[in-house]
Order: C-alpha cells, then sequence, then structure tokens
C-alpha cells in the first residue's frame, strides 16, 4: 500500500511537467499583452515595447519557459506582472476562501444527495423516487449563476436574511463566517449534488436488486439496516468515484460562483489574472489545480481499499 | 433512547440554523466611521506614475498630495505649496511648503521630496515631458523652499504640476522617488489625507485606507482637487466586485455605500431604492473615440476619414451607450464640451444633418473599392461594443466593407499597436473613450496629436496640428489659447485623428446616509461623511 503511494506520488511528476508545459505553450502563443494592460489606455506603442522588454516577455521560448521552471522547482512560482507581489502570496491569500467554500458544498451537498439518492432507489418508481429525480435534472439544468441571482434576490435582497457578497474568514467568528458560505455552497453545489444523488440511485438500484439484499430482507433485518449497512456500503465505490471526478466541477464551479458572490478566493484570481494576462498567476494557479485533482484522485483510489476489501495495491 | 436521541438533535438542528439566520446582520457590517466602497476597477498597482490606470490614479489622490491642484474653474491651486512666486523674466519659479507637511512614517515633507518626485513624473508624463525640456534646474533653497529654473518661458507650468488626471505629479518621499521611473515602486508612503494599509491588501478583492491623523488640511472648501481635504471617517474600504449584478444588489442591502459606476441599465434597478442616490457627480463625463489606423489602407486617405464625419451619428451611437439622455449629450467638438477649449468650430460635416450621399462622394473620391476594413470590438467593455456595433452599420449603410471583430480588451488593446496591414493582424478602427478632463486641452488631449510614428495608436502624421499645438502651449491668456484651440479644432475635422462620438456620464450610486459627496471628474473620498 505505502510504496503503491509512493509510486502514485512519483508518477505525478510528469503528470504535472506536462501540464507545465501544455499550460506555458499554450500562454505564449495566446493573444494579448500584459505589457499592454499595464501601460494603459495612454500609452504609446513605445511605452508598450519598453515595458514589454522590461517584463522579459520579448526572450525567447525556452528561455522564459527555462527561467519559470528553474524558479518553480526553487519553489518560487513567480511575481504578479501586475502587482508586483509574489505569485505564492497572492495564492496564499486566496486558498482560504476557495478551501472554505469548496468543503462547505462538499458536505452540504454529500449530505443531502446520497441520502436522497439511497431513498430515491429504495422508494423507485414512486413519487418520492420522480420527485428526487426532478430536482436532479434541475439541478443539472439550471447554470449556478442563474441560481445564484436568484438566491441573492430571495435571501439576501427581498428577505435580508444572509449577505449579498464577500467572504469573512472563520477567525472573525463561526457565525458570520459560515453565513457568507451558505448561498455561494448551495448555487455551487447543486449541480454537484445532482450528479450524486443520481450515481448514488443508480448504483443503489443495481445493488438492491442482488442475491444478499433478499437474502438479508427475507431474514428479516431492519430497513434501515439492509440499506446503510449492506446496500449502502457495496454501492459506496461508484459513488465515492464520483464525488472525486466531481471535485472537477466543482474548482470550474468554483471561478463563476466566486465571481458572482465575489469570494476573493482562487477562481477569481484566475479569472482577474486571464483578463489582464497576468501570465504568472495563470501558471501558478493551473499547476496547483492539477495538483490538487492528481491528489484528490490518489485519495479516491486509497479509499476503495476501505470502501472494499477486494480491492488491494 | 435513540428517538430521544434523533429528536434532540433535530431540535438542535433547528435551533442552530434559526440563530445563524436570524444572527446579527454580520453582513451589514459597516460601522458608522466606514465608507465601503466599490471602485470603477480593481487596484493592481500602486504606482501612479509608473501606470496612467485611472484606478491608480484614484489610489495616488487618496495617498499622497500634490503641489498643486486644479479647481473647479480649471485654475490650479496651491495646495502643499503654501506661498510661490515668479520672476519677471518668467523663468524662475519658488515655492514655499505649507508648514507641518508630514509623510506617513512621520518625516517632514522636504524640498528635496518634492524636486525628486517631479524629477520621476516628468520622465513618464507627457505633459512632464514638455515642461523637462524647458526646465534648467531645479534647486532646493531650504527643507521648505525649492525652485524651477527655466531655458525658456513655460506658461503652462503651474498646469502641468497641478495636472488633474494621469500622470498626476504626486509628491512621494525622496527614497521613493528615486526609484527608476519604468520601476514600480512598492512603498506605498505619502502625505495625503489617507493612509494605506498594505497589510490588508488582497488585489481583486479590497483595498483599505485609514484616517491619517497628521494630516492638515487647507482651510478653503473642496474644488475638485483643490481646497481642505478633511477626512471625516475613520476608514475607507475599497472592495472590487466585478458582476454589475452582484454589486447593485450589494448595495441595495446596505452592504456598500457607494458604487462609483454603474451601468446605464442598472439605474432604474437602483432608483426603486427609496434608501440609495444616483447621482452624476463627474461634471466632465467621457468622451467617445472612434480612432483610425492612419497608416494603412483605406483610412491613410484623408477623404476616407472625412466621410465618416457625415455619416457617424452621436445621437445613436449615445443612446446605445448610454441609454437615457440624462446619461449623454452631443459633442461636436475635439475638446471636452462645457471646458474653456470646446467650440463647434469645423465641426459642420459631424453636426450637420447625416449626409450618406456626401459621404458615398468621398469614398469615391478617395477611390475606395471595396477593400476590407477591419473594425475591433470588444464585448467585455459595453461602452466599447456600444460604439463598434452602431458605428459598423452606419458604414455598411454608405457601402464600405466591414469586418467587425469582436475580442476581449485584454486582446484589443494588444492588437491595435500592430502597424501591419490587416492581413498581417492589423486592423483600420477601435473604439475607446477617454475622461473629460485627458481632452480638455491640446496639451493633454494625445489623440489629437499628429506626430506620426509617436503618437498614439493610429499613428496620425499631421505637422499642423504639431506646430500650432506647440503655439498653443505658449499662449500666455485664454482668449489667445482659444483662438489657437479654435484653429487646432478646424484643422482636426480636416485630418480628423478621429472622430469624436459622443459625451456621456457614467452615473454613481450611494446610500443616502453619505453626505458631502465632492462633484468632480475625478473620485475624492474626502469631505464625505457617514451618518
Amino acid at each position: 500500500m505505502f510504496a503503491y503511494i509512493i509510486r502514485r506520488l512519483v508518477a505525478t511528476i510528469p503528470v504535472m511537467g506536462v501540464v507545465a508545459i501544455f499550460v506555458f505553450s499554450l500562454l505564449y502563443i495566446a493573444p494579448g499583452d500584459p505589457a499592454a494592460v499595464i501601460a494603459g489606455d495612454l500609452a504609446t506603442s513605445d511605452d508598450i515595447a519598453r515595458i514589454h522588454a522590461q517584463l522579459g516577455l520579448d526572450e525567447p521560448f525556452l528561455l522564459r519557459f527555462g527561467h519559470w521552471l528553474w524558479g518553480v522547482l526553487h519553489g518560487d512560482l513567480g511575481t504578479s506582472i501586475f502587482t508586483n507581489l509574489p505569485v505564492t502570496q497572492l495564492i496564499g491569500q486566496r486558498l482560504e476562501p476557495t478551501i472554505a467554500l469548496t468543503l462547505t458544498t462538499l458536505v452540504v451537498t454529500i449530505t443531502f444527495a446520497v441520502p436522497l439518492g439511497v431513498i430515491a432507489a429504495w422508494k423507485v418508481g414512486t413519487w418520492i423516487d420522480r420527485s428526487v429525480m426532478l430536482v436532479a435534472v434541475l439541478g443539472f439544468s439550471v447554470p449556478s449563476f442563474v441560481l445564484a441571482y436568484v438566491l441573492i434576490l430571495v435571501f439576501s435582497v427581498e428577505l435580508d436574511l444572509l449577505p449579498v457578497q464577500g467572504y469573512v474568514s472563520i477567525r472573525e467568528g463561526f457565525v458570520p463566517f459560515i453565513q457568507h458560505l451558505i448561498l455561494p455552497s448551495i448555487a455551487l453545489g447543486l449541480i454537484y449534488g445532482a450528479l450524486i444523488a443520481r450515481i448514488t440511485r443508480a448504483s443503489m438500484l443495481d445493488v438492491l436488486s442482488q442475491d444478499y439484499i433478499r437474502t438479508a430482507q427475507a431474514k428479516g433485518l431492519a430497513n434501515n439496516d439492509v440499506l446503510i449497512r449492506h446496500a449502502l456500503k457495496n454501492a459506496a465505490v461508484p459513488i465515492v468515484t464520483v464525488i472525486g471526478i466531481g471535485l472537477a466541477l466543482l474548482i470550474s464551479g468554483v471561478i463563476v460562483t466566486e465571481t458572482v458572490f465575489a469570494i476573493p478566493g482562487i477562481g477569481r484570481l484566475t479569472v482577474d489574472a486571464i483578463l489582464r494576462r497576468d501570465y504568472p498567476i495563470i501558471q501558478g494557479v493551473i499547476l496547483l489545480f492539477s495538483a490538487a485533482y492528481v491528489l484528490v484522485n490518489l485519495l479516491v483510489d486509497i479509499s476503495y481499499t476501505l470502501l472494499d476489501p477486494r480491492v488491494r495495491y | 433512547m435513540r428517538k430521544v436521541s434523533t429528536r434532540v438533535l433535530r431540535v438542535a438542528a433547528a435551533v442552530a440554523l434559526a440563530a445563524l439566520v436570524a444572527a446579527p446582520a454580520a453582513h451589514a457590517q459597516s460601522s458608522g466611521k466606514t465608507i465601503k466602497f466599490i471602485p470603477e476597477a480593481d487596484l493592481r498597482s500602486l504606482d501612479p506614475i509608473w501606470t496612467t490606470a485611472y484606478i491608480t490614479r484614484n489610489h495616488g489622490y487618496m495617498v499622497y498630495d500634490t503641489l498643486f491642484a486644479l479647481d473647479e474653474h480649471f485654475k490650479p491651486q496651491p495646495q502643499m505649496v503654501d506661498t510661490w512666486k515668479v520672476s519677471d523674466d518668467k523663468l524662475t519659479y519658488t515655492f514655499t511648503l505649507r508648514d507641518k507637511l508630514k509623510f506617513h512614517d512621520g518625516q517632514p515633507v522636504r524640498s528635496a521630496d518634492c524636486i525628486a518626485s517631479l524629477e520621476r513624473w516628468m520622465k513618464r508624463d507627457a505633459l512632464g515631458q514638455a515642461l523637462a525640456q524647458s526646465v534648467g534646474e531645479m534647486k532646493a533653497q531650504d527643507d521648505k523652499t525649492f525652485s524651477i529654473v527655466l531655458k525658456k518661458p513655460f506658461p503652462l507650468l503651474l498646469d502641468a504640476i497641478g495636472k488633474l488626471s494621469s500622470n498626476v505629479p504626486f509628491i512621494m518621499p525622496e527614497r521613493v522617488a528615486k526609484t527608476d521611473a519604468n520601476t514600480q515602486i512598492t512603498d506605498p508612503t505619502g502625505s495625503g489625507p489617507f493612509k494605506f494599509v498594505k497589510e490588508e491588501w488582497v488585489p481583486g478583492n479590497k483595498a483599505v485606507y485609514v484616517k491619517n491623523p497628521d494630516y492638515v488640511p487647507r482651510s478653503e472648501p473642496p474644488s475638485w482637487a483643490s481646497g481642505g481635504k478633511v477626512v471625516k471617517v475613520d476608514r475607507v474600504e475599497w472592495l472590487y466586485i466585478p458582476d454589475a449584478a452582484t454589486a447593485a444588489a450589494a448595495i441595495n442591502a446596505g452592504e456598500v455605500d457607494w458604487w462609483q459606476q454603474l451601468p446605464p441599465d442598472l439605474v432604474p434597478l437602483l432608483q426603486k431604492n427609496k434608501d440609495v442616490a444616483v447621482a452624476n457627480v463627474d461634471p466632465l463625463g467621457s468622451l467617445g473615440v472612434a480612432r483610425f489606423n492612419h497608416l494603412q489602407p483605406p483610412f491613410n486617405k484623408e477623404k476616407m476619414r472625412q466621410a465618416l464625419l457625415y455619416v457617424v451619428d452621436q445621437k445613436d451611437v449615445m443612446t446605445a451607450l448610454a441609454g437615457d439622455e440624462k446619461n449623454w449629450r452631443t459633442c461636436y467638438s475635439y475638446y471636452t464640451c462645457g471646458t474653456p477649449m470646446a467650440s463647434e468650430a469645423g465641426a459642420a460635416p459631424l453636426k450637420g444633418k447625416r449626409d450618406p450621399a456626401k459621404a458615398k462622394a468621398l469614398l469615391k473620391e478617395a477611390g475606395y473599392n471595396g477593400e476590407r476594413i477591419v473594425l475591433m470590438t470588444a464585448t467585455d467593455q459595453p461602452i466599447v461594443n456600444s460604439q463598434a456595433q452602431v458605428v459598423a452599420e452606419e458604414l455598411r449603410q454608405i457601402g464600405l466593407n466591414v469586418d467587425l471583430q469582436a475580442m476581449d480588451w485584454g486582446t484589443l488593446i494588444t492588437r491595435r499597436t500592430v502597424k501591419d496591414p490587416i492581413d498581417k493582424n492589423g486592423w483600420s478602427m477601435f473604439f475607446t473613450w477617454l475622461v473629460g478632463p485627458d481632452m480638455i486641452n491640446p496639451a493633454l488631449n494625445f489623440p489629437l496629436r499628429g506626430n506620426g510614428e509617436k503618437a498614439w495608436f493610429g499613428w496620425p502624421t499631421d505637422e499642423k496640428l504639431e506646430a500650432m499645438r506647440a503655439q498653443w502651449m505658449e499662449a500666455t491668456d485664454l482668449e489667445a489659447q482659444k483662438k489657437v484651440a479654435a484653429d487646432i479644432q478646424e484643422e482636426a475635422f480636416t485630418s480628423v485623428p478621429f472622430v469624436p462620438t459622443g459625451q456621456f456620464i457614467i452615473p454613481t450610486a450611494y446610500r443616502k446616509g453619505l453626505h458631502g459627496v465632492i462633484v468632480a471628474p475625478v473620485v475624492f473620498l474626502w469631505n464625505v461623511e457617514k451618518e
């Protein structure tokens, strides 16, 4: 097991290398020049050319890539072209809100979606099942930014129950912290929850038709025991897989949700950096996202051994 | 037991939820002495000399002070300067600083700081560079008195050092001002009415300023950038909220106090809220600009450019851009309407009834033969895109082969630097806007210049324009300036460096608990108090 984890961790190095080359190349050929953005509307071509050279943007591709890679290998993701602050500092400032939002969303969606999927499977064909699936279809169909605006309108502007925007650190109190995360988590989590609920239902339906479930029922076990201890545990592998894959959904959703709710997280940092062509930030953030995704996949794979004793590495 | 536990859990969950929602509105955090302000853009750079970005200029006004400052009558008034005199030959200006001027680090403001700051500014700013050509030396008599000795008279000296918009000659400590003009400063120490709290700066999200208790305001009432900068709150937070719908909801819900620039389509929504005032606090507004590429066909021909004066309809463009007529006006001038140099000299082609037949005749004279015309528009900038959409349609109606290319602003401002033909990623026209203060006279109005390859994007060459600009800068009284400005404009309506597309304002919105908002072309946070 330990050797497997080490092997997988070592295997992430080439993956990250490919990501690094891909991202750097893509930004190199993408239109737009940060020097033009920096110089402002009043600048002349000469001003832009000077800033371009000053930023080292006129250096050959390999030289620029080499400089950047050397820095990354030394833990230095570079300096933001615009703010003149280290990328690691900028990412550090933004990590907490994004992690808080992602974890809250994860907890909220799993808490609701897995039981709903289980109930839908248990009551398959009934109005309960259809209602759950209707909500799931809606969850897939409503874009998160539309839902976000509706939530803001209802709960913040009309009812004045929750804040419209912003983020408050947990260090400033749990209540304001969670108040600021409720609406973003719902907006971000609906599509994710819908996915988990559907997979849970499908997976449970598969397991519930197995002979051992019938045997358990024939032995007179309570419904709760049959559902949770026997069926859900055996249906867990695909559910956990989808939860892991769904994290990619969350990462892309975070970008939209953070923009709408003005949460100063990694998502907004990325959007702002792309719009102004702040290459070091874009490269740093994408590397971070890739690393997070690889790590989550590893955790999902390891969790299989806990959920299914037949899986061994 | 198990049932009891479940019930207890349910009750506890319900109580927690109720407590969460009913908790004292943590979202309405504004204390009585903090202004939460949504600025026009994100503060990315702290150096108002290194960049011309307006948001950094506004930051500069928070933390720095200036020697002179422009008032609402377009007159530079002493700000940090207490007394000043000019020699009879107009070659030596001597300035004495006010008492008790201090930087945020407690050090006094000295002549050496002022000289170093002016030197750095002169390396970057266009008007500063013009001034630098006339400056012989700048020398300190003592810590509070210094003089600028000129090689030749420069009548605009006070206007230059009291310049309202980018780059503003802000005064920094000498150690900061010694930074190379092409390198960003990182130390935000100034002597202005607010101190920047760098530790709380989260680029892309928040910039925080606190009142500078050591600042000694002038006794005069505020007038644009001049007069007493009396800070009436403890703290100002700039909260960058890029999404307009969220910003509208935030001000409606009272989470923020002031939204600097709101899109015209959201004005009716905010006007319904009796606690929010929607106002125009910018007396000069902004001006739309349709800029030609003078280096490449077909707009390298004067008659081609003139043809557009007969078809571009400012009313159509402004209606698309700013909606309600209260938010715009036609402005048939190359200068900001409502300012001393503005006139309608030579404006008949743009002001008269739209005349497609005349335009077509000019196209024919120019030998236009259906060549492709690339119009660049930025879909993420509504002010740019609305101009482009309307003008593109108007050009198609006179038979121009328009290729309207949509991109984002970051791409557009890069591509507009390309001087090559359109088949090599070049362009024919782009659209933008400039704030009123940047176009009030020939010295500041940079799109009006005709200095060829050194000119602003589009690179028009017009020696007459350049000669008259130099003449304007030497004019010694207002009447003489007006006369030359009108001549420049007549020439501009002949050579057409760009087409003015109208003048508009971007409304502001603030909670009615705010008082004392200064009406000026730049947003100022002093003098504002909060109930």
